[in-house]
């Protein structure tokens, strides 16, 4: 039977009820007590650990965390750490929960991480939706100045940090590193053209890391038990654990810290109990929206980041597992998903703020009957103008990955279901001739 | 459709514009589809690859401001990079080797237009753009043949005016961001912005807060669709109608390039050209728009004599010999010293010359000035060392002493602009908040009439020392800044006389960096003072005395001694001293401070021979006028205020009978007994270059090749001369135009006779100021009054902007006294209420509105306004005017 490996919800599993509270946490999971150790390291040598570790940022792209770190370049001042909470991927959701249940696991990790990249000011970009979690980590971030755990000299090591909480206003984009840093400063939260990468010039020109939630709250336990511990769970280069939020035709939906290398079957059908009502699988989505689908045939792989890409031609992105029956209309889905995308298109490179609608407006006639049987053949041509090849891992004509996540769906019909779309248009279109319809329909309100 | 095709469509980016480089360490050696070519390390390759031949497709990038890599139209295959890369935002290295041309490319380049055209309206046969839109001609040389787009295309209303001048159509646009970012980037102005998502997305403006930006013009030109018009031009003309000559505005004194367009005899349109040095592609609206004043209504094109009930309409022989006699008349029975000629700061510098050899070498009357009392005395402005427009970008440090360039020099100020965003730090000394306030590394307040004050301090922190004061804020600045210190002096008001400012040009010109940009505004006041339309000076920038042999040599003599500036000329006038006056294309009923002093002398006057393009000009009072051409009708040259002189052209023929200025001045000679012997603008060039010593080697040759004009005097700036021709691409309007002379051919023999081998020196020694000016008194401060300060706003009541109709539509008319906060509120009115205006030598009644950039204790009236204004209000005698404000009540 699979288990949960809880390190960054252990807590909160252990106090419930009190566990975003100070003096619970201080108390029962010593919240702050890693400080001391971090600061009697110094910065290198905590970049060097988690270097070690193999964390590798849980956003969605697995970036090595430390390396990420290691590109500040040297003794260029003043330095920015901004904290990812945007969490606007469809169906993710353990952001969420770390920052209502845990949030001063997430101070304590961005006080470490500050710390060990020489930033005196760090910023949490939170989702706007999040009230509940954006209350507590307020609380939670005035408790730390009010006992010196934030503000100047923290813990007598001379070193100063202000931490500032930032709710965004309703933006998907806001969660690309660069959309957020734009946003940050008070701009639309349109990506920016790279290089200069963050490291170099990001927040206000200056050097910046830009890290999830996730990663941040993984800080203080790779300090307080060593990057040995951390590297010795998990499998090949994708170390230690991860949140997963399973969604979806599920008995059991919810999210559930797995070490990785552990199978898709034994999360999806051992800990989320199976999909519901006895129902069979028809696919599911692997890591977040953005992430090409994968077949019941695929449950047996393992967990890992690199496997994901090189051999299933996905990726396990933020995390995020749907599931759909086998009453699903994957045509409906994609739709759904291209909706998504065309409403959140920033608009500035032009591939993806026309083609994402395009995708939505051609999507509709098809799941609206009114498809005809070249579309499917007519959203890959097009297509592939925003993601060359249209092969995972996608290459991109945009600025930002957004642009190739407007396609993945897409590209993930045409793979696993082409036949039975195909059919169905020629069926929609034979249908049409008969009745002599030949208006095409206006299309969805976007 | 082959690329090759487009290569010829005239795109002006398609020229060769080559700088050679020469190889070493900052060079990168780069392949471009297989050709070699040596470019400067770090240069975007997009523009290497322009500059090299190679014209990569973009919509979104632009040479003028930073790259954003939003259209994706630029992608290029590098070799050993992953994926396709946006050539704007790739700088070049060494051994980089590049593919514009392959099948990925093009497949890359066939997507990203099919998108642009998903939601493009296809509405080009109605869209001013037609013709000239990169979307459409790149479409066709790099597009896909047909859409494959069935769905629906977005909507919205269209088109929506976004400010007077600007309209937006959001369904043509591409959201390439060009016209944000000028706005931000370039004008400082952000009052348009990105709002929506997705396809969604439009350009909008600020609820309630119009695009009025001075510069809002420049984002119709840069736009690569039909999603902004400008409603003087909208529906005029078709592009392929239009005829197109290069030119350069004379609005101002910065003297901005343009392509100037007409069709059917009537002009249209005027763009901005890239010229480098000056404007870099940028306009003013005041100057893109006031061709329209050329078509006026009220111009007058037949000559006419005063006779009995008035003005009626003579002939040319009748005219002339009528002035011909007038001018006889006051030299033979009072003396040359009865003869006064006032303005020519507004005609070309074939015009200033021959008035200033008619006046001076034919009537030998000193009685000359072309400046209104409104600007510095001549001696000061010619005698200063000048600097250049690009001394700004490499300055130590930039000083703005009485003037505000973003009213004045609208494109000076986006020059200032940008060098301060690179870095210079900008000082700003001033009686209130200016255009140039808002991005001044310091700013110095003094009370009005005290301008010296401030700059002493500065002058002596230049010289090294420190002062106690606040322009000691500077020395950390400009401690480590090589570079000249650039200062841009005009005259801080018009209800105060120039001495202050005299002073404080003198206290900096002492320190060694110093350099001044004259900042005086009238279009070509420094063509006109150049060729000594001034008292006591000779063309060329030499007194009397010094040129007295030189230039007498040729006009056959000159003045005995130096005569009245414009003040005394109208003073001499209305005492009856002055038997003749000329008024030379100028009204100094509006132009000059003092109103009852004009009215005195036009009344006092013997004749008035009016010589310009209006009948009206003296109120009433003319004798004879005689009908000038004006700019774009006339070819010529013209200097602007770095004593850059550039080539003027004639773009349409004039109405009626106008003739140009210099023809007038030719004729009227003629009449009293001197053959000047001109037949042709480039003889007037040639004798020009012949007799005025600052102009030595300037002739009708060298400006016709010179592609940027020629910067005065010739010996100190040859270098900087790039010959043409660089043949205009006529039509396009959407790239900055690489700087060309215009299009007439220079036979290859002709180019090689006329490049000279080094330039002559001016023969006389060019006049140097010294000045030893004494401080201008200050004046104790009443606490109960206003002090005056009196300056031109770019709009207003000015006859070109009245009669250009896009530009009156809006044009604040009406006089209004701008006050701080506290002190309207201390009057005790609202804004908009006349309150009783007094000071010692009239009492008007005036609106009063608050203004945030007044400081207390000063009142600021606009001096370009109709009705009661500082011409009643303001004793030119006095060091400065205080005013007394009660409410009506």
């Amino acid at each position: 039977m699979a288990q949960e490996t809880p390190v960054v919800t252990r807590f909160m599993r252990e106090r419930p009820d009190d566990s975003w509270q100070f003096e619970s946490a201080r108390a029962y999971n010593a919240a702050y007590t890693r400080l001391e150790r971090a600061f009697a390291m110094g910065p290198e040598a905590i970049v060097e650990a988690v270097q070690q570790s193999g964390l590798r940022g849980k956003g969605g792209a697995g970036f090595g965390t430390g390396q990420k770190w290691s590109f500040l370049p040297k003794g260029v001042f003043p330095r920015y750490l901004c904290i990812n909470g945007d969490e606007g991927e469809p169906a993710t959701f353990k952001d969420h929960m770390l920052t209502e249940r845990d949030p001063h696991q997430l101070v304590e990790g961005a006080i470490i991480t500050a710390y060990a990249i020489q930033a005196n000011h760090a910023f949490i970009y939170l989702r706007g939706e999040f009230a509940l979690g954006a209350d507590r980590l307020q609380q939670a971030i005035d408790d730390a100045y009010a006992h010196g755990f934030l503000g100047k000299d923290i813990g007598g090591s001379g070193f100063d940090l202000e931490l500032v909480l930032h709710r965004g206003a309703g933006c998907y984009i806001a969660g690309d590193e660069t959309g957020l840093l734009s946003s940050l400063e008070g701009e639309r939260a349109m990506p920016r053209i790279k290089p200069p990468f963050p490291a170099a010039q990001g927040l206000y020109a200056a050097p910046t890391v830009v890290n999830n939630i996730e990663t941040i709250s993984t800080i203080p336990w790779i300090i307080a038990n060593g990057a040995e511990w951390y590297a010795g769970m998990g499998v090949n280069r994708s170390t230690g654990t991860r949140i997963f939020s399973v969604s979806g035709h599920v008995e059991r939906p919810g999210n559930y810290e797995v070490e990785l290398g552990m199978t898709f079957r034994e999360l999806i059908e051992g800990l989320a109990g199976g999909v519901r009502d006895g129902k069979r699988m028809k696919f599911f989505i692997p890591g977040g929206a953005s992430s090409p689908w994968l077949l019941p045939e695929h449950l047996d792989s393992p967990l890992d980041m690199d496997y994901a890409g090189s051999e299933l031609r996905t990726m396990l992105g933020s995390g995020a597992i749907t599931v759909f029956d086998e009453t699903t209309d994957p045509l409906l889905v994609s739709w759904r998903l291209a909706k998504f995308y065309a409403h959140e298109s920033c608009g500035k490179c032009t591939p993806c703020r026309e083609g994402s609608s395009w995708i939505e407006k051609v999507l509709y006639r098809m799941v609206n009957g009114q498809g005809r049987p070249e579309d499917l053949d007519l959203l890959l041509s097009f297509g592939s103008n925003i993601v060359p090849g249209l092969n995972a891992p996608f290459a991109q004509t945009t600025i930002c990955a957004l642009g190739p996540s407007t396609m993945s769906h897409v590209v993930s019909l045409d793979r696993w279901f082409r036949d039975e779309i195909v059919a169905r248009l020629e069926r929609d279109t034979a249908r049409r001739t008969s009745l002599e319809i030949v208006t095409v329909s206006a299309g969805a309100d976007a | 459709m082959s690329t090759d095709a487009v290569r010829m469509s005239q795109w002006p980016s398609e020229q060769p514009y080559v700088i050679p480089v020469a190889p070493g360490p900052d060079v990168a050696t780069v392949t471009i589809d297989g050709k070699e070519v040596q470019v400067p390390r770090g240069e975007l390759l997009i523009k290497v690859a322009q500059d090299h031949g190679t014209y990569i497709p973009r919509f979104c990038w632009h040479e003028r401001m930073k790259p954003v890599g939003m259209c994706r139209m630029c992608l290029v295959e590098v070799e050993g990079m992953r994926g396709l890369q946006i050539s704007c935002a790739t700088p070049v290295t060494d051994g980089m080797v590049v593919h514009t041309q392959s099948p990925g490319v093009k497949a890359a380049q066939d997507g990203v237009l099919e998108f642009l055209l998903v939601n493009h309206p296809l509405d080009c046969p109605v869209c001013d753009r037609g013709g000239e839109c990169p979307l459409q001609d790149q479409t066709l040389a790099f597009g896909p043949g047909e859409s494959r787009f069935v769905e629906e295309k977005r909507h919205f209303e269209k088109p929506i005016p976004i400010s007077e001048t600007v309209l937006l159509d959001r369904e043509r646009c591409i959201q390439c961001g060009r016209c944000t970012r000028f706005a931000s980037e370039i004008a400082g102005d952000a009052l348009i912005h990105f709002g929506g998502r997705g396809s969604g997305t439009e350009v909008m403006t600020y609820p309630d807060e119009p695009f009025s930006s001075y510069f809002a013009g420049n984002t119709v030109q840069i736009c690569p669709v039909g999603a902004l018009t400008a409603s003087p031009y909208r529906f005029r003309a078709r592009p392929w109608d239009l005829d197109s000559v290069e030119t350069s505005c004379q609005q101002c004194a910065v003297g901005c390039r343009g392509a100037l367009e007409s069709t059917s005899n009537r002009l249209v349109r005027l763009l901005g050209v890239d010229l480098d040095p000056v404007n870099q592609g940028w306009l003013c609206d005041r100057g893109r728009y006031a061709y329209e004043w050329v078509h006026s209504d009220a111009r007058v094109v037949t000559p006419r004599l005063a006779r009995e009930g008035g003005l009626a309409e003579a002939t040319w022989p009748q005219a002339l010999d009528a002035a011909a006699e007038a001018l006889r008349r006051a030299r033979d029975e009072h003396g040359p010293d009865a003869i006064g000629v006032l303005g020519g700061a507004r005609g070309t510098n074939e015009d200033a010359y021959a008035w200033a050899r008619l006046a001076k070498g034919v009537l030998r009357t000193d009685n000359v000035d072309a400046q209104l009392d409104d600007g510095l005395p001549a001696e000061v402005v010619l005698g200063l060392p000048r600097a250049s427009i690009d001394d700004l970008d490499r300055a130590a440090a930039i000083v703005i002493v009485g003037s505000d360039p973003k009213e004045t020099l609208p494109v000076l100020y986006l020059r200032i602009r940008a060098a301060a965003e690179a870095g210079v730090p900008v000082v700003d000394v001033s009686t209130h908040d200016n255009g140039c306030t808002p991005f001044a590394a310091c700013s110095l307040r003094h009370r009005p009439g005290e301008v010296a004050t401030p700059v002493a301090a500065l002058a002596e922190v230049l010289g090294g020392r420190t002062t106690g004061s606040d322009a000691d804020r500077l020395a950390a600045l400009v401690a480590d800044r090589d570079g000249p210190v650039v200062v841009v002096l005009g005259r801080p008001s018009l209800a105060e006389p120039a001495t202050a400012a005299v002073h404080a040009a003198a206290l900096l010109a002492a320190v060694p960096a110093v350099r001044f940009l004259p900042a005086l505004h009238r279009g070509n006041v420094h063509g006109a003072l150049d060729l000594g339309l001034a008292p006591g000076l000779l063309p060329g920038r030499v007194t009397l005395d010094a040129g007295r042999a030189h230039v007498g040599a040729v006009w056959g003599g000159v003045p005995a001694a130096r005569g009245l500036d414009a003040r005394g000329i109208l003073a001499a006038a209305a005492d009856g001293r002055i038997r003749t006056l000329v008024l030379l294309g100028c009204d100094p009923l509006t132009d000059f401070p003092d109103r009852p002093l004009v009215e005195r002398a036009l009344a006092a006057v013997g004749t008035v021979v009016v010589v310009g393009a209006f009948a009206d000009a003296a109120g009433g009072h003319a004798d004879v006028v005689l009908p000038t051409t004006v700019w774009g009708e006339q070819d010529g040259s013209g200097t602007n205020l770095e004593g850059r002189v550039q080539r003027l052209a004639r773009k349409v023929t004039p109405g009626g009978a106008a003739m140009e200025a210099w023809r007038i001045a030719g004729e009227l000679a003629a009449r009293l007994g001197v053959d000047f012997d001109l037949e042709l603008t480039a003889e007037v060039q040639d004798e020009i270059a012949r007799v005025a010593p600052a102009f030595a080697g300037v002739d009708a040759a060298v400006l016709r090749r010179a592609r940027d004009g020629v910067v005065l005097p010739l010996v100190d700036h040859a270098d900087e001369i790039a010959w043409g021709p660089a043949p205009l691409g006529a039509g396009v309007s959407w790239e900055p135009i690489p700087a060309g002379a215009d299009a007439e051919p220079v036979p290859a023999d002709a180019e090689a006779a006329a490049t000279p081998t080094g330039p002559p020196a001016p023969p006389v020694a060019l006049w140097e100021w010294r000045g030893p000016a004494e401080p201008a008194p200050t004046v104790p401060v009443d606490a109960y009054a206003l002090r005056v300060v009196a300056a031109r706003t770019l709009y207003g009541a000015d006859r070109a902007v009245l009669e250009s109709p896009s530009l009156a539509a809006f044009a604040p008319r009406d006089a209004v006294l701008l006050v701080s906060r506290t002190d309207r509120d201390r009057i005790g009115v609202a804004d908009g209420d006349r309150v009783r205006v007094t000071s010692a030598r009239a009492t008007v009644e005036l609106p009063v509105v608050a203004d945030a950039r007044i400081p207390q204790g000063v009142a600021f009236l606009p001096a370009n306004r109709a009705g009661a204004g500082i011409g009643d209000l303001v004793d030119p005698d006095a060091a400065v005017t205080d005013l007394r404000v009660e409410t009506l009540r």
